[in-house]
């Protein structure tokens, strides 16, 4: 018996001339109706002055001539819009951003796949294990990007030492005759760094995700299966990977929301460089309004994030509601 | 006949188990390799921590070796020589207050939804999700504003007001989740029993919910560390500065990189952050699937 | 003590029919009143509305003559035990039973005092520092009744105590819960779907579907004389026979149809049917013959001791006597005054 369900009904009529009348107020709390917005109101009060208010400001400032230094908003119509798309800069970080966002999550909803059907299986160390592939996902991602800056350093880089050792770096090699990749300081290489790094911090979530979806698979139907004589590929195929599709896809999207509107690694990584190369919306952004002191014009950038994150918004509540009434 | 069938059995047997031992070896082998992945950044970082100058900026030395005896005079620069404590007392300080004035909007909230509001509260409920989803990126030049106007331009508490602003939205969301599963019958009979609602959800539901209310401390705490974006471009001076933004402007000045003391920086907040985080992810998975998968 | 009144009590769920369709119902004082119905007929519906936890859409609760319909639970004087028992699981059963008495500020002595009664009362003294979850179902259960009893409420509301615990251990604890009520001699309202439970225990049944109250009496005047063909049907196992004759529906217990020539001293006190038999049913106490009259299913019932024999796949001649009919309307489904 459903007991969320309220019936409308008036607050109840207090009857006159008996004792009930003195304790109306005293009950005021207890009416349904009243306590609900009550306990809701902080909550959605805060959140809608400091998403609301900002998310306006972000609109009004896009289209007027704000910077650090005139703090006055004057209405200039598009032209921020304008300015923003004619810049050459805005061309590679629009095709960055979706390439980053695209090619990662591509690659990391294979590789998910994978690991977590590994995860799934029983073995020795495996909370170790699940904690150290975890480990990129739960670190503050500024630290770990730290941690790249390093490993890809233009001399002291180990991944430089290890090419060398195979000898495919340095004089006379493949890939020589510099003893260095310059991994941040060569256009393609910056962007497959970031690339990298994307896909090595968002793959633990969309693994961890997939297999929350794979061990709610009733048991009964990997039993059922077997007993049928399916073999393990065919139950990998026609049955667990088409029941992981739905999860699978929030999964995805959470990954594009995360990777499309990043900017830290490419903040901490490359500065957006070389000469823009590695430049996304956001870092771009960034670097206009805060850095370059160009207020309106970083507001009008960032907000070419906001269609696509409706989108997946729009993506993610139909998925939803799919589930809920499955 | 007999011997015959035996041999066949023992073949088929013998192929069976070399399949499984094939297959166990398969899966070893690719958990390791994601492990390596995974894992290795963090490694060398750690093996960096203890190099000495001498020995890490040698290029004739090996790099996978201690060449020179490791040393901890990196870690301690980091902690005498650097605003390191101050970022960490900072980043408590904000994390403190976070948790504060997320347990105050989001538990009150995530209790309306799922009790309260009928069937409105599971979409307004993935309305307020989704609001965790709004990145920094999109809103960190007028929240700029916002917070200047406040007159918190440059201070940590700047990031104490904003920050609450995905904290509660998740973790209101988190909560709910957490509160379907408290049986109604619970607050119900407290309610009998001769309390007030309010007083129901106080000495009933709340002491039920413990684990609920420290995945969300944990989490506030988690998500205070990770935020970068609007800590970058609130805060300036060295004193306000949180870990992650401090580390990463502080430590790195123009071209000098002091990369041990660095890595230290960032390592000895990373593994106890990723430990916490750990420990509470299936709650936070169960929260993100939206409800499609049960925790 | 105090009585329970509904007056025109309503509620409905969203734009469905109403769970709860104008109920008027009055408990007598002191009594034990069952509600008895299939599960989705209203009737924990109705009960909650008794304690306040729903707000009925229309009409009013009374309890001891005062209306109470805008009241919260709190106010009411009144103690509940759900079907899970809501046990508070972090509280040791100590703490469960002082719960209440914590929330009207009673002193810690009288407490003490209270908690003590009402444990050794139930015989649950020795469990006093257990959590629930270190508890057995039966233990749980009393465990609740004793929290409900501490606050000497004015009227136990139960909600299928009973449904959590074993077949085996149900008998003995609807004697203990029946026991238990003459006792403290406090009003009790109680909601069952199981017709043994209810006929076992209550005072008075009031059978409900869809909303509505069927019929109020005692055990025996809900058996013996059902009000319409529901009654007639949900209570007794295997339910009353209904034979449709003549735009009338004629209704008899199972034990009452037994071969004519057994069925009383002359032909004018009883009416014959011819009875086809299909199978026997052999339940140790009993024994059941299933087959039609006419087109109709019927059962017979005889103790295993009664010689009876009725081969299955021939006609028997069997009989009712007139003072078992039942006789009902074929389109409402009521009693009728009417004769065969």
């Amino acid at each position: 018996m459903s007991t969320a369900a309220q019936a409308p009904r008036t607050p109840t009529v207090v009857r006159g001339g008996e004792p009930e009348i003195a304790e109306g107020g005293r009950y005021l709390l207890d009416r349904q109706r009243l306590l609900g917005p009550l306990l809701l109101l902080p909550a959605v009060v805060y959140i809608l002055a400091l998403v609301g208010i900002p998310f306006v400001v972000a609109i009004l400032y896009s289209f007027s001539d704000v910077t650090v230094g005139d703090q006055s908003i004057d209405w200039v119509g598009l032209k921020n819009f304008r300015d923003v798309i004619r810049n050459h800069t805005f061309q590679i970080a629009l095709r960055n951003t979706f390439v980053f966002a695209i090619v990662s999550q591509v690659i990391v909803i294979i590789l998910a796949n994978i690991l977590a059907q590994v995860l799934a299986a029983d073995f020795h160390g495996k909370r170790v294990v699940r904690y150290l592939i975890l480990l990129p996902w739960t670190t503050p991602i500024a630290l770990s990007a730290i941690g790249w800056l390093w490993l890809l350093d233009n001399i002291y880089s180990p991944v430089d030492a290890v090419l060398r050792e195979l000898h495919l770096l340095g004089p006379g090699t493949l890939w020589g005759p510099t003893r260095n990749m310059h991994w941040l300081a060569k256009p393609d290489l910056a962007q497959l760094s970031v690339l990298t790094v994307h896909v090595w911090r968002t793959l633990p979530l969309t693994t961890v995700i997939l297999l929350a979806g794979l061990t709610s698979i009733p048991q009964d139907i990997n039993d059922a299966a077997e007993i049928d004589g399916a073999s393990y590929w065919r139950k990998l195929f026609y049955i667990r990977l088409p029941l992981l599709v739905p999860i699978a896809a929030v999964a995805v999207l959470y990954g594009i929301v995360f990777t499309f509107t990043d900017m830290t690694v490419v903040y901490i990584l490359t500065g957006g460089g070389p000469v823009d190369r590695t430049q996304v919306l956001a870092s771009w952004a960034f670097y206009k309004g805060i850095g370059g002191s160009n207020l309106s014009q970083g507001a009008a950038i960032a907000l070419f994030l906001f269609p696509v994150l409706v989108g997946v918004a729009a993506l993610m509540l139909r998925l939803a509601r799919r589930t809920e009434t499955s | 006949m007999a011997t015959l069938s035996t041999t066949a059995e023992e073949a088929e047997e013998r192929l069976a188990g070399a399949k499984r031992v094939g297959r166990r070896a398969v899966l070893y082998s690719v958990a390791t390799f994601f492990t390596l992945f995974a894992a290795l950044p963090f490694a060398w970082m750690v093996f960096t921590v203890f190099k000495q100058n001498t020995d890490l900026y040698n290029g004739k030395n090996n790099p996978f070796w201690y060449n020179d005896p490791p040393t901890l005079a990196n870690v301690r620069l980091l902690f005498e020589k650097t605003n390191y404590q101050t970022f960490i007392t900072n980043t408590l300080v904000v994390a403190f207050f976070v948790v504060i004035i997320t347990l105050i909007g989001a538990v009150p909230a995530a209790y309306s939804l799922t009790r309260l509001a009928g069937r409105w509260g599971e979409s307004l409920g993935i309305a307020i999700f989704l609001v965790y989803l709004i990145p920094p990126t999109l809103l960190f030049i007028p929240m700029s504003r916002v917070v200047a106007e406040l007159g918190l331009r440059n201070t940590r508490w700047s990031m104490v007001v904003v920050y609450p602003t995905f904290t509660i939205p998740f973790c209101t969301w988190l909560l709910m989740g957490f509160f379907k599963s408290i049986p109604w019958d619970i607050e119900e009979q407290a309610m009998i029993d001769g309390y007030s609602r309010l007083g129901a959800i106080w000495r009933a539901v709340l002491p039920v919910s413990v684990p609920g209310i420290l995945t969300v401390i944990v989490f506030s705490v988690a998500l205070t560390m990770h935020e970068f974006v609007y800590a970058l471009a609130f805060v300036s001076s060295s004193s306000q500065k949180t870990i992650s933004i401090g580390v990463t402007t502080e430590l790195i000045r123009g071209d000098v990189f002091f990369w041990q003391s660095l890595m230290a920086a960032a390592v000895i907040v990373a593994i106890p952050v990723a430990l916490l985080y750990n420990f509470f992810l299936d709650r936070f998975i169960a929260g993100f699937t939206l409800g499609a998968v049960k925790g | 003590m105090a009585t329970v009144e509904t007056r025109g009590l309503t509620k409905q769920f969203g734009d469905g029919p109403p769970a709860v369709d104008g109920i008027d119902l009055a408990s007598k004082d002191g009594e034990f009143l069952v509600l008895l119905g299939p599960s989705g007929c209203g009737k924990t519906t109705l009960l909650r509305m008794i304690g306040g936890l729903e707000t009925p859409t229309a009409g009013d609760v009374l309890i001891g003559g005062r209306v109470v319909t805008g009241l919260p639970p709190r106010a009411r004087k009144i103690a509940m035990v759900f079907q899970s028992y809501a046990l508070y699981p972090h509280l040791t059963v100590y703490n469960n039973i002082a719960f209440p008495l914590k929330a009207q500020g009673v002193a810690k002595d009288e407490q003490r005092r209270k908690v003590e009664w009402a444990s050794s009362l139930l015989g649950i003294e020795m469990l006093l520092h257990r959590k629930p979850r270190q508890l057995s179902g039966g233990q749980r259960q009393r465990v609740a009744l004793a929290r409900a009893l501490v606050r000497d409420p004015t009227v136990f509301l139960l909600d299928e105590p009973l449904s959590n615990l074993d077949a085996q251990r149900r008998a003995s604890a609807r004697d203990e819960l029946q026991r238990f009520q003459r006792n403290i001699g406090t009003t009790t309202i109680y909601v069952t779907h199981d017709q043994v439970e209810a006929m076992g225990m209550g005072d008075r049944i009031a059978v409900i579907e869809h909303g509505r109250v069927r019929q109020v009496g005692t055990p025996r005047e809900i058996y013996d004389e059902p009000a319409d063909t529901f009654v007639a049907t949900f209570l007794g196992s295997p339910p009353m026979n209904l034979v449709p004759q003549n735009g009338l529906l004629l209704g008899f217990r199972p034990e009452h149809l037994v071969p004519a020539a057994d069925s009383g001293n002359g032909a004018g006190d009883a009416a014959g049917f011819p009875f086809t038999v299909h199978r026997e049913e052999y339940l140790g106490s009993e024994r059941l013959l299933y087959g039609e009259i006419g087109e109709t299913k019927a059962v017979a019932r005889f103790p295993v001791t009664s010689p009876v024999v009725a081969e299955p796949g021939r006609t028997h001649d069997f009989a009712v006597a007139r003072q078992h009919l039942k006789i009902f309307d074929a389109q409402s489904g009521l009693r009728t005054r009417g004769t065969a």
